[in-house]
């Protein structure tokens, strides 16, 4: 899985600033080689930003940022090069089909003729559009043409593939096959995913997330060790009296709690023990309780004081995805 | 660079650096995509057709009830004749050259401004590509020469489509410059109706260069437009068998303070230009994110 010592992507100081806005404010971080890499924030937080300058498509303000072992001012070449692209929007040409699509992008990266065939033909059935090769892109829905948009990032063989949001817009079984082809990549090619998105449940499937907010980097670490770093579970318990639940949680274990949901939650360390306790002392009724680890949207609430959602307005269409990936 | 290990079966690809023989493949495939969507565009082929065919048949036939005298000897169609396919090559060129801004609106141009070429190829390819587009297209008024009463002669074709291509190839360049930086195709659109059409009135497409008023003779001269649609008036003129006086008429050349420009410096002027609009087209794109 490794390739060199040198990290794959290494950021200091990095700044963009817009006027007087300040959009990334000087952050630090390093991307080992062979990780998937997430970069988790609400939308306008700067993750789009970061992911611009990384790609060398905006230049940085203020910093430096080295890709791949190139710096993505001198060496923009190299780093493109090095690097695949999956934006947000799709970059396709709709009138081509999807194998001319490939082939335009072999030509202009210049993958060596005598694998280009062999190549494009690889990618393509990994993301299961081979049989769909002759078909012009116009006619695909969305899921294919962002399958059809990775499977042209990954053409060049790149260093580091860069994904913009990769499941925004999309159903869930796209979504989870677009995860599939992520975790494929992993072991097949020789790579390091650097990935933004804003859905918590994605996050879970990086090796290591970054969280940012307001254009600075809160907290880097695996998912699993930063929900650890809360150390409490969440109890939500459905009561006849609410008010009273409260005021006894604040009593008898000095807990606060809060009506979330419809429910009373409050959050405790290990939560399984305390579900006996809870029965034999609390003294207002329980119709039923439910416990549950710290997830990601824990983690960004503990770290940002927000959830993701109420951090970027909880817009229509969020909402919807989030409540069909919840489902 | 580390090749590392991948499974069995995978290629992995190692795309070597900047070379000149990169930036040819990348002209090649720009210009290849050119030629595949104008193929897979028939509507597109009709409809640029349908201008220059009324033009030729409809005004021609209309207006030359009108100018025409009959001891000329020369019908008003033969006359506009080479002026129409100048139309046809510029209108088409043109439209190659807005599908730069249809790819920004599609995303398309991203993919191409994140290559590691240089985008002076990009831009040559895509100059390249809309020249040989407009030409084929030109190709199909070299075809209806016959019915204007033009003759169809191996050099006199081989001579139009040479000045064709290097019309279209200038054109193209012109519109690549407008189009590097403009956002929408509506405005493309606007700025391009505006730009042609004056160009084409002042061109000498419609009507003979001679015995113009002062001002709108110094209009057409500095018509870069003017430049080439006269050589191929000239080609055209000295396939046919009509009189001198009639050719002093209908065919009088450019005339720089009583100089007679020559076909060979005119086309020069043409090139010379379309190598200036190049550059720009290719400094306006290296400024585009």
């Amino acid at each position: 899985m490794t390739t060199s010592e040198a990290p794959a992507v290494a950021v200091r100081g990095l700044k963009k600033s817009y006027g007087n806005i300040e959009a990334v404010k000087g952050i630090d971080f390093e991307v080992r080689p062979g990780e998937v890499f997430g970069f988790l924030g609400p939308n306008g937080a700067g993750k789009t930003t970061t992911i611009s300058m990384l790609c060398t498509l905006i230049r940085p303000t203020g910093g430096s940022a080295e890709v791949a072992g190139y710096d993505v001012v001198r060496d923009r070449d190299q780093v493109r090069r090095n690097i695949g692209l999956v934006f947000q929007d799709p970059t396709l040409d709709g009138y081509l089909s999807a194998e001319q699509n490939l082939r335009f992008h072999a030509e202009l990266y210049g993958v060596p003729k005598n694998v280009v065939n062999e190549r494009i033909k690889q990618v393509m059935e990994m993301v299961a559009l081979w049989d769909r090769k002759d078909a012009k892109v116009m006619t695909f829905s969305g899921g294919m043409k962002r399958r059809l948009e990775i499977a042209r990032g990954l053409l060049h063989s790149p260093r580091v593939l860069f994904l913009d949001e990769p499941t925004v817009g999309l159903d869930p079984q796209t979504r989870s096959a677009i995860w599939g082809y992520i975790n494929k990549l992993r072991h097949t090619e020789d790579i390091t995913i650097f990935m933004t998105t804003h859905y918590m449940e994605e996050a879970e499937y990086c090796d290591r997330i970054a969280i940012i907010d307001h254009g600075e980097i809160v907290v880097i670490d695996s998912p699993e060790a930063l929900k650890a770093s809360i150390g409490e579970d969440r109890v939500q318990i459905q009561t006849g009296d609410d008010e009273g639940a409260i005021a006894a949680l604040k009593r008898r274990f000095d807990l606060d709690a809060a009506v979330r949901e419809g429910v009373v939650t409050f959050a405790v360390p290990s939560g399984e023990e305390f579900v006996p306790r809870l029965f034999a002392e609390l003294g207002v009724p329980i119709r039923s309780v439910s416990v549950s680890r710290p997830s990601l949207d824990d983690v960004f609430m503990n770290y940002t004081g927000s959830t993701i959602r109420d951090a970027e307005g909880e817009s229509g269409a969020s909402a919807w995805m989030r409540a069909m990936a919840r489902r | 660079m580390a090749t590392g290990v991948t499974s069995p079966g995978v290629v992995r690809v190692h795309v070597p650096g900047r070379s000149v023989k990169h930036d040819l493949r990348a002209i090649k495939i720009v210009l290849h995509r050119e030629l595949l969507r104008f193929v897979n565009d028939r509507t597109r082929m009709i409809s640029t057709l349908v201008q220059p065919v009324l033009w030729l048949f409809v005004m021609g036939t209309g207006l030359s009830t009108l100018v025409s005298r009959p001891n000329q000897g020369v019908d008003f169609r033969t006359f506009i004749y080479p002026g129409v396919i100048a139309m046809t090559v510029i209108t088409t060129a043109m439209f190659s050259a807005g599908s730069i801004v249809w790819d920004r609106e599609f995303g398309f141009l991203r993919e191409m401004l994140v290559a590691p070429v240089s985008r002076a190829a990009i831009v040559i390819g895509k100059c390249l590509g809309g020249g040989i587009v407009a030409t084929v297209q030109g190709v199909i008024i070299l075809a209806l020469a016959g019915l204007v009463h033009v003759p169809y002669s191996p050099t006199l074709i081989l001579t139009l489509l040479c000045e064709m291509f290097l019309a279209s190839v200038t054109i193209t360049a012109f519109g690549v410059s407008l189009a590097a930086r403009m956002k929408s195709m509506q405005s493309f659109f606007g700025i391009m109706q505006m730009a042609i059409m004056p160009m084409i009135f002042l061109s000498g497409a419609m009507f003979p260069l001679a015995n113009l008023p002062g001002w709108l003779a110094f209009l057409t001269k500095i018509n870069p437009l003017t430049y080439a649609v006269d050589p191929m008036r000239h080609a055209v003129f000295s396939h046919l068998d009509v009189s001198p006086q009639v050719v002093d008429a209908l065919n009088p050349g450019v005339h720089w303070f009583g100089w007679h420009v020559p076909v060979m410096v005119e086309l020069g002027i043409v090139a010379l230009m379309g190598l200036a609009l190049l550059g720009i087209a290719i400094a306006q794109f290296r400024r585009t994110d």
